[in-house]
C-alpha cells in the first residue's frame, strides 16, 4: 500500500459517488430535462474519476505500468468529449418531439424563437402562383 | 478564418493521429513507431479534408498555452458544477428554477462553437440545446436573469476568453 495505490482508490470512490449521484438524480428530478442535467454532469465526472482513478493504482502495484495510465487517460478524454454531445443530442430531440417543460419553469425563450421563425416563414412573400387564365373553361 | 493550404491540413491530421497512437501504445520501441507512422499516413490520406481547415496554425504556441491553461479552469468548473448537482439532488426541498434561456457568443468557427457547447452542458446548471448562428438556447436549472446579456455575462463569457484564442 503506497501512496499512488492509495490515491487511485480515493478517485474511485469519489467517481463511484458521483455515480450514485447521478442514479438519484433519475429518480428525484421532476422532468426529463432536468434529469439529463444532473445525470449528464455526474456520470462524466465520475467516469473521469473512476478511470483516472484505475490507471493511478495500477501504478502503485505490482502488475501495473504506465500503459495502464495513459490508456484510461485516452479512454477519459474521448468520454469527456462526446458526453456532452449526446446529452444535447438527446435533450434536442426530446424538445421537437414535444415534450413539455415542468410547470415550475420560469421561461421558455427557444419557443419563442421557433414561432418567430415560423412567422417569418408564413409572412415572407411566396413565389406568386400564375394561374394560367383562359384555360380549363369548355369541356 | 480562410482554410489552409492541403498539406498543411493533412501535416497537422497526421500529428494529432500519431500523438493517439502513442497514448494508445504507451511504448517507444522503433517497431511500433514506424508502423504507428504508416498508419497515420494513411488515415490521415482519408479524412484530412473533414477533420481541420486551420492546418498547422492550430499549433501556434500561443494556441497551445491557453489551451493547457484551459485545462485546470474547466476542470474546476466541472467539480463546482457536480457539488452544484449534489447539493440539488441531496436537498430535501429540491431548489431548481429551470428554464430555457439565450444567450449570444462571439466565437465564430463551427470547432470554437462546439467546444463552448461541450463546456457549457458539463458546467454548473445549465445544458446546451440548440444553436443557431451566434443564438445558444440554453435550459438552465436555476435562473437568475432570463435576459439576454445577462444570461451570456453568467453562462458563456467566462469561457469566451480561453476560447477565443484557442478557436477564434
Amino acid at each position: 500500500m503506497n501512496a499512488l495505490t492509495a490515491i487511485g482508490e480515493i478517485l474511485v470512490l469519489l467517481g463511484t459517488f458521483f455515480y450514485f449521484l447521478s442514479a438519484l438524480g433519475l429518480i428525484r428530478m421532476p422532468d426529463v430535462y432536468n434529469r439529463m442535467q444532473t445525470s449528464t454532469k455526474s456520470a462524466t465526472l465520475g467516469s473521469l474519476g473512476v478511470l483516472v482513478g484505475v490507471g493511478i493504482w495500477a501504478l502503485g502495484t505490482d502488475f501495473g505500468s504506465i500503459p495502464w495510465l495513459t490508456k484510461t487517460i485516452v479512454i477519459a478524454v474521448f468520454l469527456l468529449l462526446t458526453n456532452p454531445i449526446s446529452a444535447h443530442a438527446l435533450i434536442r430531440a426530446a424538445y421537437k418531439s414535444g415534450i413539455p417543460l415542468w410547470e415550475g419553469s420560469v421561461v421558455d425563450k427557444y419557443r419563442e424563437h421557433l414561432e418567430a421563425r415560423m412567422r417569418e416563414e408564413v409572412e415572407a412573400p411566396e413565389a406568386p402562383e400564375e394561374t394560367p387564365a383562359g384555360e380549363g373553361g369548355e369541356e | 478564418m480562410g482554410e489552409a493550404s492541403r498539406i498543411s491540413r493533412y501535416l497537422y491530421t497526421v500529428i494529432v493521429l500519431f500523438l493517439i497512437w502513442l497514448f494508445l501504445t504507451a511504448s517507444l520501441d522503433p517497431q511500433e513507431l514506424e508502423i504507428g507512422l504508416l498508419l497515420s499516413l494513411i488515415v490521415g490520406a482519408f479524412t484530412y479534408e473533414i477533420f481541420t481547415t486551420n492546418g498547422l496554425a492550430n499549433l501556434s504556441p500561443r494556441r497551445i498555452a491557453y489551451a493547457i491553461a484551459y485545462i485546470p479552469y474547466f476542470l474546476w468548473a466541472m467539480i463546482m458544477a457536480n457539488l452544484d448537482v449534489a447539493y440539488r439532488v441531496l436537498h430535501p426541498k429540491r431548489p431548481i428554477n429551470p428554464g430555457i434561456v439565450e444567450c449570444r457568443t462571439v466565437l465564430e468557427s463551427d470547432v470554437g462553437k462546439l467546444s463552448l457547447a461541450n463546456s457549457i452542458t458539463l458546467t454548473p446548471g445549465t445544458i446546451t440545446l440548440d444553436v443557431d448562428g451566434d443564438k445558444y438556447f440554453i435550459h438552465w436549472i436555476d435562473v437568475k436573469d432570463d435576459s439576454v446579456e445577462g444570461a451570456s455575462k453568467n453562462i458563456t463569457q467566462p469561457f469566451e476568453k480561453f476560447l477565443k484564442v484557442i478557436f477564434g
